[in-house]
């Protein structure tokens, strides 16, 4: 009997803890003060920037009284999926950042949880829509008669614009003896400094291929350059297959590189962070990154001599084209939130002239405000000069199917590696596209 | 009657415990913390009432799962129903509206090559966890389960990779396979194998092997434990017995830690094939399923479906055919196990 | 006599020399963690020594502020305590009953707790957080613990129930006649039995809790109720990682697993079956 009391003592014993520990836990979450001002509360995922988030939401608090709470999520790919989940729960907060394509972005526009911005932007002659890049502003924007059937209007605001171009080592360029200030034209001009580069010792050509949207910029970038912008629209429209022989062209370019050695080995599963370290220890004379690379590479190696330009032209008649803008680096106003126009009054705060410039020297990335572009590094400057070449997938009318973009990818690691031709990687690219957009069509 | 009295009571418990909840909720802000408790004390209590309704007799049995039931018909049961459905539809993730397709997500995945392929690489990637992984925990764990001086220390030092964060595992790993700088190819140069350097990671021939080794070396420390804490389980005095008739190491392994262990093997085989199968994040560090599609996994293209390309009802389809995949496997294994017990 | 002697002394070298090849192998990335924890982010990878010449211990403290350690810290501790607890005695309870008590479904619930391990998680984070929302868990300690607990009990439960299938029938008769009902059996017999089975529930769900990231993220919105792993991520950013930081904050957070792991090995390792029948 004693033995049987002795259980049920131990037993509640264990119950009280059990209940104590849970009740300790819910106080926690209970304290929550009840100011009279409102607090708006922004999501997003870029942790270089939290910190300098973290003092302007201070400076704005002194100077309105409004509180900011900026929450940082990271890694990317969990606080997309966290998004997500938030917009089916609707608890999605005042301000938040949206990773994805233009048409997740069209979807949530669709779903209502994204608030149109034209009206406050074109308020007073437009004094806040002219102060971004139009680059950088065409990324949130959808015109009028657009594929994804949204009502035209501006339904964010860039925060920063990063772009992709080409990085070389000054150093080793003249350990070559290559002039230093004069960096490839054209593609042949790149492939001879790779074979000097290689004759005393330097690997030439680094990126992070291993991410395969890497890999899918490096190739739009000369899909434009060959065959030209319209050409490329209307291969994603359907028009041009992508057996035409100038996307053989495109897909040749890696299989050029490959035969000719002119690639770091391992570069096919390069994830990019890799690649920077490889470019700042000077162990390859060129690197494909972006504008991102300015506050990494300055860890790595302050030492480190190098310049950028745009990737070298095949063909000389058309433009270089680079990914620029960014959607990822914009700001949304949820259209539900009881604040959104204070929400919308921070983010114009946000996005002025001192605060944009605060921002760019904390984190050393592009202000999405060109009045703000005064005193940037020198290195960020020859990153913002190649904006007026940059065009991004969210600024073209039409967008291809997610499967061929992966295909894409993984087809080029694929000739990377040897195990494809372009022109069997042009072929198996048709076929997907006819079957994903067949499947549209049947659903 | 007295027990229909009692159960009728309680009903009448459960639906005030579910008003009172959904009133506080709504008329007090700062004590709502509480509903979530009073349904779940009423979810708890009305479990309670069906199965006592049911059985009577073994009711107290029952008690016992009611809590592991309870949790789990809570937050296991519904996203369950919830993916099976969304199987059915095309559906983006995002938008209110979703399309009914029937069964045209599943015969797409069926159709997949990528998908078969990721499904092959996971099933090579099992296998030499269940071998090698495994017969090297089995080896370990006999070695410190012999009375010995450094055991504690070994002990120690196994259960290092599983407890290691798989961002330093992949950096250090990567460092290993690099075909300039890493490791392997230094020591194989210094041991004067110069043909054999390569980047191993990169080529289609090695990667998949790489990968299943790195994922091996992490995850044995977990076979080893959990073998080891069978072999405790053992009473010493049979191996006493054994060993004054002068039964031989591998007679007393054959005929007295095997047959008793068998069960533990089974698990240790059902948890490394569940384990290795739905792995991803050390592929995800260290190769994100390149080159081409030669490292890539079920996990890792479920993702790619629900993220990359916004298919939201597709991966929901790739997930239940991937988990019936599983169940068919366990249950082969659960089946063979019991006829080597029988044998 | 002789020969016996050399040969048992060859195969201990044998032993000795696998385990101490593998000790190194397991040894080596911990070591490496820990030397580019006290590197500067300029030569973590160009400097290849394993401990540098000049160590920066202050790493350590830099990454305790900077990360705001010290609230995830309590944060991770309360959550481990809390659902390692609830899963030990919720899966205890029922892989006993699953093993040793007769009841109608008994196979059935089984095989439904089985099939929970197999479908992968990534699949239903939304229907989940939906639900969590419904029953207004999100962004609460509660319903971050309960999610957490339910994905430890299957593995829990499956591998409890293999070890109370071995206990002996005898055991559980003489307790029967001492007067032990049910949960006395389990109280007194069959938890005493499985200790070393119990110590491997511990340790792995405590691992798992301690290292889990993603449903945390997933299920609070807010930083204060954040576990450890968000400081750590704090220097592994979308494009730019500070790698020494980084690593003092892996080497920080995996301490306290490597202490709960030699606090338990006792209980793996000590013969309990022996005290078990004679008690």
């Amino acid at each position: 009997m004693s033995k049987f009391f002795h259980l049920k003592f131990k037993f509640c014993y264990y119950l009280v803890i059990c209940a104590l520990a849970f009740g300790f836990s819910l106080t926690g979450c209970s304290s929550k003060k009840l100011s009279s001002k409102p607090t708006i509360n922004v999501w997003h995922w870029m942790t270089d920037r939290e910190a300098a988030f973290q003092e302007l939401a201070k400076r704005y608090e002194d100077k309105t009284g409004i509180k900011v709470n900026f929450e940082l999520y990271a890694p990317s790919d969990i606080y997309a999926q966290k998004v997500r989940a938030a917009a089916q729960g609707r608890t999605l907060p005042d301000i938040y950042g949206l990773l994805g394509e233009k048409r997740d972005f069209a979807a949530f526009i669709k779903s209502g949880h994204v608030a149109d911005l034209s009206e406050v932007m074109n308020e007073e002659n437009g004094v806040w829509k002219e102060c971004f890049f139009s680059k950088a502003l065409e990324v949130v924007e959808f015109k009028e008669n657009n594929t994804y059937a949204i009502l035209p209007g501006i339904y964010g605001a860039p925060i920063d614009i990063m772009n992709i171009q080409m990085l070389y080592n000054k150093k080793l360029f003249k350990k070559a003896g290559l002039d230093p200030e004069r960096p490839p034209s054209n593609w042949e001009e790149f492939i001879d400094n790779i074979n000097k580069l290689k004759k005393v010792g330097v690997p030439g050509l680094v990126s992070g291929w291993g991410e395969i949207w890497m890999i899918d910029c490096f190739a739009s970038n000369y899909a434009f350059n060959i065959m030209g912008e319209d050409k490329v629209i209307a291969t994603l429209k359907g028009d041009v297959p992508y057996t035409d022989p100038d996307w053989i062209k495109v897909f040749s370019l890696f299989k050029e590189l490959v035969d000719k050695h002119a690639l770091v080995s391992g570069v096919v599963i390069m994830k990019n962070k890799v690649a920077e370290q490889t470019f700042a220890n000077e162990r390859a004379a060129f690197a494909f990154n972006g504008s991102w690379c300015i506050n990494v590479y300055d860890g790595m190696n302050p030492h480190l001599e190098y310049g950028v330009f745009l990737p070298p032209k095949v063909n000389r008649k058309n433009p270089m084209y680079i990914w620029g803008g960014g959607s990822s680096f914009s700001f949304l106003v949820n259209d539900r939130s009881s604040k959104k126009l204070e929400a919308i009054k921070f983010l114009k705060w946000l996005t002025d002239k001192d605060q944009q410039a605060y921002l760019s020297s904390q984190t050393k990335n592009l202000p999405s405000n060109k009045f703000a572009l005064a005193e940037i590094p020198k290195i960020l400057a020859q990153f913002a000069d190649g904006m007026d070449s940059a065009t991004h997938p969210s600024i073209w009318p039409v967008n291809e199917f997610p499967g061929v973009i992966e295909a894409l990818g993984k087809g080029i690691q694929l000739i990377l590696i040897k195990e494809k031709t372009p022109e069997q990687l042009a072929q198996e690219l048709q076929a997907i596209k006819e079957k994903e957009s067949s499947r549209i069509v049947s659903n | 009657m007295r027990i229909f009295k009692n159960i009728y009571v309680k009903s009448i418990i459960v639906i005030l415990c579910f008003i009172l909840a959904e009133l506080i909720y709504q008329k007090s802000h700062n004590l709502r913390f509480i509903s979530p408790i009073i349904i779940l004390l009423a979810v708890a209590l009305l479990i309670i009432l069906v199965t006592k309704i049911i059985l009577a007799k073994q009711f107290k049995s029952f008690l016992f799962i009611v809590p592991a039931l309870a949790i789990f018909s809570i937050f296991y049961i519904y996203p369950f129903i919830k993916v099976l459905q969304l199987g059915h539809y095309s559906w983006d993730g995002i938008l209110p509206t979703m399309k009914f397709v029937g069964l045209y997500n599943f015969i797409e995945v069926i159709k997949d090559k990528v998908w078969w392929q990721s499904m092959f690489n996971a099933g090579y990637i099992t296998l030499i966890a269940l071998t090698f992984q495994n017969a090297l925990a089995l080896i370990l764990a006999l070695a410190c389960d012999r009375q010995m001086k450094a055991g504690n220390f070994y002990r120690m030092i196994f259960f290092i990779p599983p407890v290691l964060s798989e961002v330093v595992v992949g950096l250090v790993w990567q460092w290993i396979y690099d075909g300039n700088y890493g490791l392997l190819n230094h020591w194989l140069v210094a041991l004067g194998f110069n043909n054999l350097t390569k980047a191993w990671l990169s080529d289609p021939h090695t990667a998949l092997t790489c990968v299943a080794i790195v994922h091996s070396w992490k995850g044995f420390g977990w076979g080893f434990v959990i073998l080891l804490a069978g072999l405790q389980t053992i009473p010493k005095q049979l191996y006493e017995a054994a060993r004054v008739e002068g039964a031989t190491s591998w007679q007393v392994f054959k005929n007295i830690t095997a047959p008793l262990m068998i069960p533990v093997f089974v698990l240790v085989a059902i948890l490394t094939v569940l384990g290795s199968m739905q792995s991803f994040i050390l592929i995800l560090t260290m190769t994100d399923g390149g080159p081409g599609f030669h490292t890539e996994v079920p996990v890792t293209r479920i993702l790619s479906s629900m993220i990359g390309s916004s298919r939201f009802g597709y991966a929901c389809a790739q997930s239940i055919i991937f988990g019936a995949i599983l169940l068919a496997i366990s249950f082969v294994q659960k089946r063979i196990s019991q006829n080597m017990r029988q044998a | 006599m002789q020969i016996y002697r050399v040969k048992k002394t060859f195969t201990n070298i044998l032993v000795h020399l696998l385990l101490i090849s593998v000790s190194i192998a397991c040894l080596f990335p911990l070591l490496w963690m820990f030397g580019s924890s006290l590197k500067t982010q300029a030569t973590v990878f160009s400097d290849m020594s394993i401990i540098p010449q000049q160590p920066h211990f202050e790493n350590y403290v830099t990454a305790w502020i900077d990360g705001g350690f010290g609230r995830y810290f309590l944060n991770s501790l309360i959550y481990t305590f809390t659902v390692v607890f609830g899963i030990v005695l919720v899966s205890s309870l029922a892989a006993f009953a699953f093993s040793r008590l007769e009841f109608p479904g008994r196979k059935a619930f089984f095989i439904m707790l089985l099939a929970a391990m197999m479908i992968p998680l990534p699949g239903s984070f939304v229907p989940l957080y939906v639900l969590m929302v419904k029953l207004h868990l999100v962004n609460t300690r509660l319903g971050y613990v309960l999610c957490l607990i339910n994905v430890g009990l299957s593995f829990s439960i499956f591998l409890l129930k293999t070890f109370f299938d071995k206990m002996p029938k005898e055991l559980e008769d003489a307790a029967r006649i001492d007067g032990c009902n049910r949960l006395g059996i389990y109280r007194h017999v069959a938890l005493p039995f499985v200790k070393p089975a119990l110590a491997v529930v511990v340790i792995f769900n405590a691992l798992n809790v301690w290292n889990e990231y993603v449903l945390a993220l997933i299920i609070f919105n807010s930083k204060n109720l954040m576990p450890l792993q968000r400081g750590v991520m704090m220097f592994r950013g979308e494009f730019l990682t500070n790698y020494p930081l980084l690593m003092a904050g892996l080497t920080i957070a995996a301490l306290p697993i490597i202490i709960l792991y030699l606090l338990m090995q006792k209980y793996i390792v000590k013969g309990v079956i022996s005290q078990a029948i004679f008690q």
